[in-house]
């Protein structure tokens, strides 16, 4: 039986091509980021549905269309006079089961001829483009409208940087923690996440469900907990910062959100430079000397050249993060780095969760002072294995949320991350990037993420920058607009051979991830 | 329509079309109506495009005959010479051929032949021809004094009366001609207008 629904009746390989739908097929039937296979004459091809359109082969059809009541001739131009189209970008070259013994998808470099039969992709032949679960490949989805479930190759999925976007709402944060949990169980590597609003660790949130189990309460052994709270429950530690860690490069990140100005941030290079390590203690006890022992200020002053409002906004500045609850005021060092770095090379993943501290100020400073000593010692690490011939330290994932706050024009250049994302795999640490304004990340960065997973957005320069560096950009931009506002995503880059529209997999049906139900293991869940 | 039944004799040919005379006057195939000529082996078919009826002598102009007491056919009843005063002659376009029982819709090689016989088709020959409908497009070049909209939807009336399911071939002629007539919406919206089932209006 014919099941074509069109034949291909134009197009180019930059611009895409069109297909006539025919048979019966009405473009209600089609939807835009339906997969679509194209038997060519030698070929065949994988493509995707990018726009829908309607024509008439006579202008006057427009102009003097059939009465309303005139059912007769509405159903007689359907199709003929009046019809639809499909816009189709083709992806892939896949094996012909007739013809060709193409055994690897591969990338399209030239379209199929005129009048080639266009039919809707089956689940047999997705399964051999994406391949079924196995040891490496994980179970995201399913792609809109289809059976088949998507699959994710985990390993090569952390090989790059990798980015999820999308606005707020539209489950980034459901589908990460799904991913995360694929990560710990068919990846290699560990992770390292600042969770901003303790959604990975023990529970997190879900707004259908109330609670959900997190990662802990799914790999018990492989996942620790650190709280920069006090007393928080099922915190495997506390994150202590010493104020000797803290240094100037991390103030000219936190500058503007410390409302300091450029001159007060070079203040604090000045003042390092001259108390050395002690040097937040210091200029904290000389801007508290009285004015009777006032010589001592005058002369930092002078002879650093810090005018007197530049120190008062340092001051200002170095009280507020001294005031924090999660500065170490015990006078013993804190090992914090220590620990983590331990966990990580031992396999374990490591969730930092920030409470009640979930502000701007504090996720930033916490995760760049950790994030740099981290990838300071994987450096150390990977030099020294390199220079040895030795194994390579266990690849490390850093997931970050809000990331437009770091990896933004003026800070990306300053900040760790910046550099993780540029200089990426070197040394065996990678980025998760995580954010729903996507138009902050400098361009550079946002070019180098491998694989991008976007949810609905509505900014049209959000939706632009989350497509930076992508073929195709302008047919993915419709699909991406189009997105339903929940549950619905747009995979594509490193990891997948071509980009493909899904519905992440859903566990509103499922008991089994309500936080509290202990008996059933990750495994239980995920391997259906 | 009577099986097989001879209505006419042919005194006019050329490729595309032939003419032929009435075997008696008023008695015209209908307009639109498929008729069929024997041509040696093949039997070829037309479509019935135009009729006229006129005196035989051509000089003489025929003058009113009835009165108060005698019209319509009761004039013919009081002059029973009329009849051989008048004749009835239509022309029709070929449209096909049928050779060795297979359907041909285009020009048959030949044409008719003079002073052969004219048979009205049967609605299961009507049936059997219009199954393939680009015959249509034939219908679309004649240059009678008929419009083309109007000859093409009463050919298409004409076969979907032989026809088993009317709706289901109405639908089907229109598709046809919606693909023929795809640049000239115009016309193709008057044919429609002239097929279109009543219950559908």
């Amino acid at each position: 039986m014919d099941d074509s629904i069109g034949v291909i009746v134009g197009g180019s390989l930059s611009g895409g091509i069109t297909a006539k739908l025919q048979n019966g097929c009405s473009v209600e039937d089609i939807n835009v980021g339906r997969y679509v296979t194209i038997q060519g004459r030698q070929k065949k091809f994988m493509g995707m549905v990018t726009d829908v359109g309607l024509q008439v082969t006579d202008t006057q059809l427009t102009m003097s269309p059939p009465d309303s009541d005139d059912d007769f001739s509405a159903r007689i131009l359907n199709g003929i006079g009046a019809y639809g189209t499909a816009s189709i970008t083709p992806y892939l070259l896949i094996a012909d089961s007739d013809r060709g013994n193409l055994e690897v998808p591969e990338p399209v470099k030239t379209i199929p001829s005129h009048f080639s039969k266009v039919r809707m992709s089956t689940d047999a032949e997705f399964q051999a483009v994406f391949g079924e679960e196995d040891e490496k490949r994980f179970n995201i989805g399913n792609p809109l409208d289809m059976e088949y479930k998507l699959c994710l190759d985990i390993p090569k999925f952390v090989e790059r940087s990798n980015g999820i976007f999308g606005k707020s709402g539209t489950g980034k944060t459901f589908f990460t923690r799904l991913l995360l949990g694929a990560m710990i169980q068919k990846s290699k590597g560990v992770n390292l996440i600042f969770d901003m609003h303790n959604e990975y660790g023990h529970a997190g949130t879900s707004e259908e469900q109330g609670k959900v189990k997190g990662l802990k309460q799914f790999f018990p052994g492989k996942v620790t907990t650190f709280s920069l709270e006090e007393h928080a429950l099922h915190s495997d530690g506390r994150v202590e910062i010493d104020l000797e860690d803290l240094e100037p490069e991390d103030f000219s990140i936190l500058g503007r959100t410390l409302n300091m100005t450029d001159l007060a941030v070079s203040a604090t290079y000045a003042c390092r430079r001259r108390f050395g390590k002690n040097w937040i203690r210091e200029v904290l006890r000389i801007s508290q000397l009285t004015d009777d022992e006032n010589d001592e200020k005058e002369n930092l002053l002078k002879s650093e050249v810090i005018a007197q409002g530049s120190f008062e906004n340092m001051v200002r500045a170095l009280n507020k993060i001294n005031s924090m609850g999660y500065i170490n005021k015990t006078g013993s060092k804190s090992n914090i780095v220590n620990e983590i770095m331990s966990r990580l090379i031992g396999g374990v993943n490591v969730v930092i969760e920030f409470g009640r501290h979930s502000d701007t100020l504090t996720y930033m400073l916490i995760s760049n002072l950790l994030a740099r000593r981290i990838y300071d010692r994987y450096r150390d690490l990977t030099e020294k294995a390199i220079a040895n011939d030795t194994a390579k330290p266990i690849p490390l994932v850093i997931t970050i949320e809000e990331a437009h706050n770091f990896l933004n024009e003026s800070l990306a250049q300053n900040s760790i991350f910046g550099i993780i994302a540029r200089e990426m795999r070197k040394y065996n640490v990678t980025l998760l990037v995580i954010d729903q304004r996507p138009s902050g990340i400098q361009e550079e960065i946002l070019s180098q993420l491998g694989t991008k997973v976007i949810f609905l957005m509505d900014n049209d320069r959000d939706i632009d920058a989350a497509l930076s560096g992508t073929s195709g950009k302008t047919a993915l931009r419709g699909i991406v607009a189009k997105l339903a506002s929940k549950q619905q995503a747009l995979i594509f880059g490193h990891a997948l051979p071509m980009p493909v529209s899904f519905r992440p997999r859903d566990y509103n049906d499922s008991t089994f991830y309500r936080d509290g139900d202990e008996d059933e293991s990750f495994d239980d869940i995920f391997s259906e | 329509m009577s099986e097989n039944l001879k209505i006419g004799e042919i005194i006019d040919v050329n490729t595309t079309s032939f003419s032929a005379e009435c075997v008696k006057l008023n008695e015209i195939p209908s307009f639109g109506g498929l008729v069929r000529t024997p041509e040696g082996d093949r039997d070829l078919y037309a479509v019935v495009t135009y009729a006229t009826t006129s005196s035989v002598d051509a000089g003489r102009h025929p003058v009113a005959r009835g009165n108060d007491d005698e019209e319509n056919e009761m004039i013919f009843k009081a002059n029973p010479q009329l009849e051989k005063l008048f004749r009835s002659e239509f022309t029709a376009v070929v449209v096909g051929y049928k050779e060795k029982d297979r359907f041909s819709h285009h020009l048959p090689p030949k044409p008719a032949r003079i002073h052969y016989s004219v048979y009205d088709c049967s609605d299961e020959e009507i049936r059997a021809f219009s199954e393939d409908l680009s015959f249509l497009s034939l219908l679309f070049n004649t240059n009678e004094n008929v419009s083309t909209e109007e000859l093409v939807s009463a050919v298409i009336r004409t076969c979907a009366e032989a026809s088993d399911d009317k709706e289901a071939f109405l639908e089907k002629a229109g598709r046809e001609l919606a693909r023929l007539l795809n640049r000239d919406y115009m016309r193709l919206k008057m044919i429609l207008e002239r097929i279109r089932p009543q219950e559908d209006r």
